[in-house]
């Protein structure tokens, strides 16, 4: 609890401290939207939306809309903010959000205890390892028990 | 200089033809790579969960580095490399950062490291290799070939950990390295756009569009073959390929190079050694036009 409290309070503190801007620097030209990958195909979907539905303090509708995971993390709106706005960053701290609310979705969730278990998203199973070693490639797959201790503090 | 060879999770796993092909171009130009079997996981997967432990993952896998007595992690997927370089980055820029981050490594035995140097091996080619030595190992000029570049995201951005650098407006390294090889670049639009891989895990749907945007345009300027620096760009292109041609009832049949194989050809590597093999847009009709 004290962690999602720690974040919600984060975020709101992010409104007005984001980079060295301020997110009420916004002035809607558009930018953001109209170069988004996603929202040429997902109209639902816009960065410029996510801004202003932080900055009009409606977090829990943004929350749990999951709109933020339609985000590629390209970071191509932020690059391209006239005004120096950090909207990548801004929608990062949502997901982080979302996901310590148990709203992310399930393969989120599943990457973060694979990454736990394994040390890798992607497991290497002995039949990969013979491939590598036909193909001359060196084995891989050292000890990750310190890993566990990081990610489970 | 020796440089710590950093996998990641995508390549060995799902794209090793990446993998053999760079060590190929990289022994062909007498570059050294160390294996350290204790990195892991870049973080990358789970910075939209977790910020700090991406970080923490990160700062890691920058310690073991530098424990080994290495100071330059070479990496091959651009997803990595921006993730070490922003710890790396965020590591120098933010002492109460830094210091959090050390408190936690030192439970395992490891110490916060801020002097590893992070490199894309795409950037060691342009940067440190160059262009004219490159261009004294083609042994056999790409000519006739139409490639379209793709650049991706994280291989250019966020721009602050890539200060001084080329940036996503006026990108150039790719573009460079290819003429190297004789090979003609083809401009088709969208060329800033991301493949759309990160929504793979949360929304197949969208993520197979936005590949296919780029795709069409791709066919429709003509190329030869795709050339990029990423595997999990690859794995949209190449891998998924096939999938978006039957959900969008199309035909590309775009052979999906990544650089070291394109490089490779042109030194006169052979193609099993590139892995070109294990594409699985199979590259023979781009083959046989060169030979």
């Amino acid at each position: 609890m004290d962690s999602l409290m720690e974040a919600e309070e984060k975020l709101r503190g992010f409104r007005e401290t984001i980079g060295s801007q301020k997110l009420y620097a916004c002035f809607e030209c558009g930018h953001c939207s109209a170069c988004c990958p996603v929202k040429r195909i997902r109209q639902e979907y816009s960065p410029r939306k996510i801004i202003h539905m932080v900055l009009l303090d409606m977090l829990d509708e943004l929350i749990s809309s999951n709109i933020v995971w339609y985000c590629t993390n390209c970071y191509l709106c932020q690059e391209l903010c006239p005004q120096g706005i950090r909207i990548a960053d801004l929608i990062l701290e949502l997901k982080n959000l979302s996901f310590k609310r148990g709203l992310s979705p399930d393969g989120i969730r599943r990457q973060f205890e694979l990454l736990k278990t394994q040390g890798r998203i992607y497991l290497l199973d002995e039949f990969d390892q013979k491939k590598r070693k036909k193909a001359g490639l060196p084995q891989l797959g050292g000890s990750i028990d310190d890993l566990r201790v990081l990610l489970e503090g | 200089m020796r440089y710590a060879l950093f996998l990641g999770c995508t390549t060995p796993a799902r794209s090793r033809q990446y993998e053999m092909s760079s060590r190929a171009v990289l022994e062909r130009l007498g570059v050294e790579v160390v294996d350290l079997s204790e990195f892991s996981c870049c973080g990358y997967p789970i910075k939209a969960s977790d910020y700090y432990k991406a970080l923490l993952i990160s700062a890691r896998n920058l310690a073991i580095c530098k424990s080994k007595g290495l100071s330059t992690i070479l990496t091959i997927c651009s997803s990595c490399n921006s993730m070490l370089r922003e710890c790396a980055y965020l590591i120098s820029k933010d002492s109460e950062l830094k210091e959090k981050i050390d408190k936690d490594l030192k439970k395992v035995g490891l110490s916060v490291e801020d002097d590893i140097e992070i490199k894309h091996i795409a950037k060691l080619l342009y940067e440190d290799v160059g262009l004219e030595e490159i261009g004294s190992k083609i042994e056999r000029p790409l000519k006739g070939l139409k490639i379209a570049n793709h650049y991706g995201c994280h291989y250019l951005m966020p721009k602050e950990i890539y200060e001084g650098e080329e940036d996503i407006l006026n990108p150039y390294s790719l573009d460079r390295i290819t003429e190297i090889t004789g090979a003609q670049i083809v401009h088709y639009g969208y060329e800033k756009s991301c493949c759309g891989g990160p929504l793979l895990v949360s929304d197949e749907d969208t993520a197979l569009e936005i590949a296919r945007q780029k795709l069409d345009r791709v066919k429709e300027a003509g190329a030869d073959a795709i050339n990029l620096v990423c595997p999990f760009c690859s794995l949209m292109y190449d891998g998924n390929q096939k999938g978006i041609e039957r959900r969008f009832e199309t035909k590309y049949r775009i052979p999906v190079l990544y650089i070291t194989q394109l490089l490779g050809l042109s030194m006169g590597i052979d193609s099993k050694s590139l892995g070109l093999n294990l594409n699985v847009v199979k590259a023979r009709d781009l083959i046989d036009k060169i030979s």
